[in-house]
């Protein structure tokens, strides 16, 4: 079955957000009304355990250009080779046949070795569940024949779902128009980035201007617990979140990619 | 909008002016980014602060809020002085040719027959020069001195690129980018559009900022063909259809001048002759009389010469069988406004606050956060008896008694503080059902009346306006059935039957009666043509007539049509077939300048973006669009402003078309931080001032503020405040401040700051930005901020109301509050 995804045309996004409004609703997750903190990037540009998707803000100053303001969109990538899914000890990641990384509730015991995995650092602890949530493509309409919620409500087009090679083709005609037309360093991401992402971008200009990762990695930790710590010690894993001193052994393993993971989770 | 949100794509560029339309009109970004996609169409915006819509235009020029006709007076001069304006369209559809009067001048800022004292004009003057036929002279070659279009040129000599960048603080090359990108519209075979909301009329000359709209529109040749336009961009979904149905208080149903307590208007034949152009010259001593000169050709009002139609067909849809030939049609039971007396907003508040007003209905409306001078309208309320609210929620005004509603950041003398004993009003609160909870039409911002079907229940005891007004009209006519008393008349008499068999209140019926029907059988009326002053036909609203039509036995209530196939063959996306667009179902207004004057011949390089082509053969207009002009008058003789006298775009605006000059002319906003330098006048001299003393001036109010909203939420906040989702994506009262400005007060972003006018103060979140830069203006450099005017004390999402700051002043012609031009000054909380 060929790849369901979607585009997003940051050169039509205008970031109404309502496709975070969209995902909640479908979603049913809960607001969490924090105070303004001076910025429109009211989650600070991340998505948390209650929201799958964030349109971020980036003011800048250009010397030549002048202000801008760029927006992204950001949620899952449902990459074709995710490192969640990789990482996951109970197999609570699985793709569906039309390229949906797809996180199982029912089986996630909040481990959370998925959050470190994650080149996008998108799974997020749900502290009050114990477990992992994400953006599901909208899997639940997806199969049910309609399009996610986000690209659903999107009302300038900036957000389309289909087939990825058409929106592939789609998405090359407008970086060539937009190069022509004052973005010389207009691209796709999500083509080749780590083996190809479900989840397409044309941005108007290099992916670090929007805070995504240029040349997106996943962590070289990674493969060693996959060929080493899983097949050996993976029976541990249950033990060691009962709270023994291998939980602690298992995390640390993974944790040293940055601080801000801390143990228990965030919300 | 003259056209509509679909016809976006059609552009080749878009001027945005005094709108943040990606954030306001989210929609209306769909269209037009397609034109960029499909056209490679320019989008320009000019605005004080760079937004989101900022963020997808080509082209964003900042000016200082308050000095559009400065910028766009510019651009008129820019557009003659280059020859960019498009010669055979101005020829043959505007009045530039036309000659104006001797006695019609400017000087030092003012036009001929001012009267100081009443700070108004005598409009006598601003008239057209007339041959012995009555008819205006012209000049073809546009060269003689009286003409309108050498008079529109002498007017703007003054308007000089670097005279209106040291007013506007427009840096000189954006400026430039601007007017070489929109003027390339004049071209035949281009179009260019404007769209504009609250920006542009929210100023003591807003009526004038979109005169300037038109002069510049009609000078490109971009009035009534496909991506052209001017584009009132409406800030509520319906609020078109309120307009239609005359809030505004000078109207009534239709557009028709509301009847007035004067001696001209005492009965209806005084009335006809007052409000019909041209009638006043006109012997008649009665309707018949009257009906025989209109059928000899008399005399020359344009489409107004129908008014007696309309009114007379409205007093039958109001009083049916008791108004009658013998009794005026029921004349004297319309309600009469003083002739003398402004009954606009602020007009009304200021009334209340004198305790001249016992009882107010609040529906729809907030105003403890969307008036002008919030705190002081807060007050007025307390000197109401009662007061009706009719919402979905207990807002603000609703709660204005309570407690919160008169906390303020800082003690203040000049504010009043209420305690909730020392308040009298009796407040009733009736809740309301929702847009999705009740059926009905909603008349969107390119005129199209789509009818919605209910979705899902009211919550509660809500209901629909429509039971909520039928109950008491019901309930009214009850309490006086029995009256024999004549002045009870005027609703004893009342024609009110909009239940069904069961009792219940019928949607239908109010339609069948806005549409107009026949009294004879009770069927619709097909089109206003039809529409007739002799009490055989009765019709609530002329414009809305031909929305509901007869066919094989069946009445077919066209809002409700759903074909969503475009009927266009050039795919110009006029969907004639989805619901139903006023007047008659006609998509782009004045859509006989879409082809060249013969009327055969597509302006060059245009055939794709003709609207209607005269058909010899037939003898008659015919094309995918309504046209707007007479149906069967051959190209020579059909006008293009069908609405106008002299059928012509106004260039010049005469007579009592505008109360402050035939030609927009830049004034300072009544708080500015700088003296007018275009003329000797700093305030539109035609401006009614209500508060002197609460002029704030410079020298302690130096920075500019300005009021606006976001896409999270929607006009004062009730509706989305109270909705969790949208409250955690714009969750406080914030105000937009320059990084250079928070640097001079040191203001951190994030930080509480206090925002100071002569009417109060309100604490808000500090959001600086690089998206606000501080103005050069006249080598001076001057701050401006910006604040959102959503919040309030309910809600998920709080804050103080902007509009506790901002002026009880408004525009001249309409008394629209100026909302987004004042005086403040600002510091650490
Ligand atoms: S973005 Fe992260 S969570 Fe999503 S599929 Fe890729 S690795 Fe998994
Ligand atoms: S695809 Fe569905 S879950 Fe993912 S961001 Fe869109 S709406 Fe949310
Ligand atoms: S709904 Fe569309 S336009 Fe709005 S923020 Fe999301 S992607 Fe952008």
């Amino acid at each position: 079955m060929a790849n369901l995804t979607n585009l997003y045309d940051v050169s039509k996004c205008t970031a109404c957000r309502g496709c975070m409004v969209a995902c909640k609703d479908w979603n049913q997750l809960p607001a969490v009304i924090e105070p303004f903190k001076g910025n429109y990037d009211t989650h600070g540009g991340d998505t948390n355990g209650d929201t799958f998707t964030v349109v971020r803000f980036i003011e800048g100053e250009d010397p030549v250009d002048g202000v801008f303001w760029n927006f992204l969109k950001y949620q899952c990538m449902h990459c074709f080779y995710p490192a969640c899914m990789k990482v996951c000890p109970q197999g609570a990641y699985s793709k569906t046949e039309w390229g949906a990384t797809f996180h199982d509730p029912e089986k996630c015991i909040g481990c959370q070795y998925c959050t470190y995995a994650c080149p996008f650092m998108i799974p997020k602890y749900r502290k009050r569940e114990d477990k992992i949530s994400k953006c599901t493509l909208c899997v639940d309409r997806v199969e049910e024949g309609l399009t996610p919620a986000c690209a659903r409500t999107c009302p300038t087009g900036a957000l389309k779902f289909g087939d990825r090679e058409e929106l592939l083709a789609e998405a090359e005609e407008r970086v060539k128009f937009l190069q022509a037309n004052g973005f010389p360093r207009a691209t796709i991401y999500g083509r080749v980035e780590l083996g190809g992402l479900n989840k397409l971008y044309v941005l108007t200009d290099s992916p670090d201007k929007f805070g995504l990762p240029v040349d997106p990695k996943v962590p070289g930790q990674i493969s060693f617990w996959q060929n080493w710590v899983q097949p050996y010690f993976g029976w541990l894993i249950p033990v060691a979140l009962a709270g023994s001193a291998v939980s602690f052994v298992t995390t640390r393993i993974l944790a040293n990619k940055n601080g801000d993971h801390t143990e228990g989770g965030h919300e | 909008m003259t056209n509509h949100i679909v016809d976006l794509k059609n552009t080749d560029c878009a001027l945005i002016m005094g709108s943040n339309a990606a954030e306001n009109h989210p929609i209306s970004m769909r269209w037009l980014l397609r034109a960029r996609e499909q056209r490679n169409a320019k989008i320009i915006h000019v605005d004080p602060r760079y937004t989101r819509t900022s963020a997808r235009a080509d082209i964003y020029a900042p000016l200082r809020s308050g000095t559009d006709i400065a910028f766009l007076g510019g651009m008129i001069k820019y557009i003659i002085d280059n020859e960019k304006y498009h010669k055979d369209y101005v020829l043959a559809y505007t009045n530039a040719s036309f000659l104006v009067k001797d006695e019609y001048g400017f000087e030092d800022g003012l036009f001929s027959g001012y009267d100081p004292e009443k700070r108004s004009y005598d409009v006598s003057s601003w008239d057209y020069q007339y041959d012995e036929n009555g008819l205006p002279i012209k000049d073809p070659t546009l060269q003689h001195p009286r003409c309108v279009f050498q008079l529109l040129k002498q007017h703007y000599e003054r308007y000089d690129i670097d005279t209106v960048c040291q007013i506007t603080g427009t840096p000189k090359k954006k400026y430039l980018e601007v007017l070489e990108a929109f003027s390339a519209t004049g071209a035949p075979d281009k179009t260019g559009t404007i769209m504009y909301a609250m920006g542009i009329t929210q100023h003591t000359v807003g009526s004038q900022n979109v005169r300037a709209f038109a002069i510049v529109q009609l000078l490109l040749g971009n009035m009534g063909r496909p991506g052209g336009g001017v584009n009132a961009l409406r800030g509520e979904n319906n609020v078109q259809g309120a307009t239609d149905m005359a809030l505004l208080f000078h109207i009534i149903p239709g557009y028709i001048d509301s009847p007035t307590n004067g001696a001209d208007n005492k009965d209806l034949l005084a009335y006809i002759r007052k409000a019909t152009p041209g009638a006043a010259k006109l012997q008649f001593n009665s309707l018949e009389e009257f009906r025989q000169l209109v059928a000899a050709g008399f005399p020359n009002s344009g489409f107004k010469i129908n008014t007696s139609k309309w009114m007379v067909s409205l007093l039958k849809a109001w009083w049916g069988d008791a108004a009658n030939a013998e009794n005026d049609f029921a004349y004297h039971y319309m309600p009469k406004r003083d002739a003398n007396k402004n009954y606009s907003h602020i007009a009304l508040f200021e009334a209340m606050h004198r305790g001249e007003i016992d009882g107010l209905f609040v529906n729809g409306t907030n105003p403890v956060v969307g008036g002008p001078n919030a705190n002081k309208e807060q007050e007025a309320l307390s000197k109401l008896k009662w007061m009706v609210s009719i919402d979905l929620w207990l807002n603000e005004t609703a709660d204005f008694w309570t407690y919160p509603a008169w906390q303020r950041p800082v003690e203040n003398e000049n504010v009043p503080k209420l305690a909730a004993n020392d308040i009298q009003t009796e407040v009733f609160f009736l809740p309301a059902a929702a847009v999705y909870e009740k059926e009905g039409t909603a008349s969107q911002t390119g005129r199209w009346v789509q009818y919605r079907w209910q979705g899902a229940d009211p919550v509660g005891e809500s209901k629909a306006d429509l039971w909520i007004y039928n109950e008491l009209g019901k309930r009214i006519k009850s309490l006086y059935a029995g009256s024999s008393k004549p002045e009870d008349e005027p609703i004893t008499q009342l024609a009110w039957n909009y239940d069904d068999e069961h009792g219940h209140d019928d949607i239908m019926k109010v339609a069948a009666e806005l549409c107009g029907f026949n009294v004879a059988d009770g069927l619709p009326v097909e089109g206003f043509a039809n529409l007739k002053d002799d009490g055989s036909t009765a019709c609530g609203c002329w414009v809305y007539c031909g929305a509901m039509t007869y066919k094989d036995g069946k009445v077919i209530y066209k809002p409700q049509l759903r074909d969503n196939k475009d009927n266009s063959k050039e795919g110009l996306g006029l969907f004639s077939n989805w619901a139903w667009a006023w007047p008659v179902n006609r998509r782009i207004v004045y859509n006989r300048c879409s082809i060249s004057p013969d009327g055969v011949t597509p302006w060059p390089g245009d055939e794709k973006r003709v609207l209607i082509r005269w058909d010899e053969a037939a003898g008659s207009w015919v094309g995918d669009d309504v046209c707007d002009t007479g149906k069967t008058s051959p190209p020579e003789k059909a006008m293009p402003f069908i609405m106008r006298p002299e059928g012509m775009g106004c260039i010049f605006a005469t007579k009592t078309s505008m109360k402050d000059g035939p030609f927009p002319e830049h004034y300072e906003p009544w708080e500015s931080p700088t003296a007018n330098t275009m003329n000797k006048q700093n305030l539109n001299p035609a401006t009614k001032v209500w508060e002197p003393d609460k002029q704030g001036t410079p020298d302690k109010y130096p920075i500019i503020a300005t009021t606006y909203r976001v896409v999270e939420h929607w006009q004062t906040g009730a509706l989305t405040r109270n909705l969790p989702w949208l409250a955690e994506l714009m969750p406080d009262m914030m105000v937009e401040i320059s990084e250079e400005l928070a640097r001079e007060k040191g203001i951190k972003n994030g930080r509480k700051v206090i925002v100071s006018t002569t009417r109060g103060d309100i604490e808000a979140v500090a959001c600086v930005t690089k998206r606000f830069k501080p103005f050069n203006i006249h080598g001076k450099q001057i701050h401006e901020i910006g604040l959102l005017w959503h919040y309030g004390f309910k809600g998920f999402a709080t804050g103080d109301p902007a509009n506790r700051l901002t002026p009880h002043v408004g525009c001249a012609n309409t008394m629209i509050p100026e909302y987004k031009a004042f005086l403040c000054d600002v510091r650490r909380a």
